[in-house]
């Protein structure tokens, strides 16, 4: 079988094409990322704030897991945070502190871990104990606007 | 009596109507899945035809998919700019594109530019009595002339629908980041945290396959059953634009609201 120019532009096109599906899975879909590797540990918060499924998870400003899925403790009322640490940091000490942080004033939720100094590592299904809620903003002002007006009086 | 009876009759000659096309479009479908071997075997007939209906709607893919994305960036920054909050627009712009605008705008386009096209020629085959002539020769004229134009629909859609929501990201990338002065960085990492692998691309993807799958279908059907005379070809081509329009509006409805309730 001979080969002319149509079998070169329908091989080009096919090829783009593919070319897109695979830059959109990997560099827009951000398939095969470090998401299944690592491991799994949970923290309990008396409030996530606007924190979402996905939301980093991150130490010292560096990404290292991100959260899984989020549900609520019926027995004590409080926010159960599943998050997968990716498999590269083994390490985090067992007392590693949890604190829902936001990015800028107004921006996305994320996962702040502060590492304690235990001895022993946080491993897959453990819970980071010390925990701290999220800073809702609207808490903040009526406080502020509370503790104001009772010095006016 | 006769004024109440019309209308009821009228009703039941619609729904019988109705029912008929859609059996025979069933009907037919089964007869082009069953000859699909053919273009597979022989590949330089599915090639022209891919040639004909995927690389010569690649140019209005490209152009479009690249207006659309900067259209996206140019609203989407403007406005999101007010309220501080520019670094989503590359995750804006992702969303809209890969779940919504790449699939059903290429599935418009490829209506208009590569179906029309396709009912036109088959029509025109079945005027002219082509198509009865190959019967005569005992050459199966659904294995010869509809069976590549199917498979090469069905392929080619996908394949274009990936482009156009490429070409469009960037086109938003070269709007908000190059023009307006958006971040390069935060584009691309907000896009990566926001869109999902199976969520968003992938439904994306499956979206693309079904319009394919069914406006091609609505083409190469309606070219075949075309009336044998001119106005009748031109009326066949007008109904599978129409047709295939609605359809991929009202088929998108109800996959989204199937993928992403």
């Amino acid at each position: 079988m001979k080969y002319g120019v149509k079998e070169f532009w329908v091989g080009l096109f096919v090829l783009a094409g593919i070319l897109a599906m695979v830059v959109l899975s990997l560099r827009v879909g951000n398939l095969g990322s470090q998401d299944s590797d690592g491991y799994k540990v949970s923290a309990k918060f008396q409030d996530i704030g606007g924190l979402t499924a996905k939301s980093p998870v991150r130490m010292a400003g560096v990404t290292i897991g991100r959260v899984t899925d989020i549900s609520i403790d019926s027995n004590d009322y409080e926010a159960v945070v599943n998050m997968q640490i990716f498999g590269e940091h083994k390490n985090l000490p067992i007392d590693t502190s949890a604190t829902i942080l936001t990015s800028g004033l107004l921006g996305s939720q994320f996962i702040g871990l502060e590492p304690g100094g235990d001895e022993e590592y946080l491993t897959e299904g453990s819970q980071i104990e010390y925990t701290q809620p999220a800073l809702v903003l609207e808490k903040l002002i009526g406080r502020f606007i509370t503790s104001f007006s009772n010095k006016k009086e | 009596m006769k004024f109440l009876v019309t209308p009821i009759q009228k009703l039941g000659a619609t729904v019988i109507d109705l029912v008929y096309s859609l059996g025979s479009i069933g009907l037919f479908f089964y007869r082009i899945l069953s000859a699909l071997m053919t273009p597979i075997l022989r590949p330089a007939l599915l090639f022209t035809q891919l040639y004909m209906i995927g690389v010569k709607t690649l140019i209005i893919i490209l152009v479009s998919g690249l207006f659309v994305g900067m259209v996206l960036g140019l609203q989407f920054y403007t406005n999101l700019v007010d309220f501080g909050a520019e670094s989503q627009l590359g995750l804006l712009v992702a969303l809209t594109l890969v779940r919504e605008l790449g699939p059903v705008l290429t599935a418009l386009l490829f209506a208009g530019r590569a179906c029309s096209a396709l009912t036109a020629e088959i029509g025109l085959m079945r005027a002219t009595e082509q198509l009865d002539a190959m019967e005569m020769m005992a050459v199966d004229p659904i294995k010869r002339v509809i069976a590549p134009r199917y498979l090469a629909g069905f392929i080619s859609m996908p394949l274009l629908a990936a482009i156009f929501t490429l070409m469009g990201i960037y086109g938003g990338h070269l709007v908000g980041v190059s023009v307006l002065g958006g971040d390069s960085g935060i584009y691309w990492s907000a896009m990566q945290n926001g869109v999902d692998f199976y969520d968003d691309v992938l439904n994306g993807f499956i979206k693309s396959i079904v319009f394919g799958a069914v406006i091609t279908l609505i083409a190469v059907y309606q070219g075949y059953y075309s009336p044998r005379n001119s106005e009748g070809v031109s009326s066949a081509t007008t109904r599978t634009v129409v047709v295939s329009s609605l359809l991929i509006l009202s088929l998108d409805f109800l996959l989204t609201s199937l993928m992403f309730s």
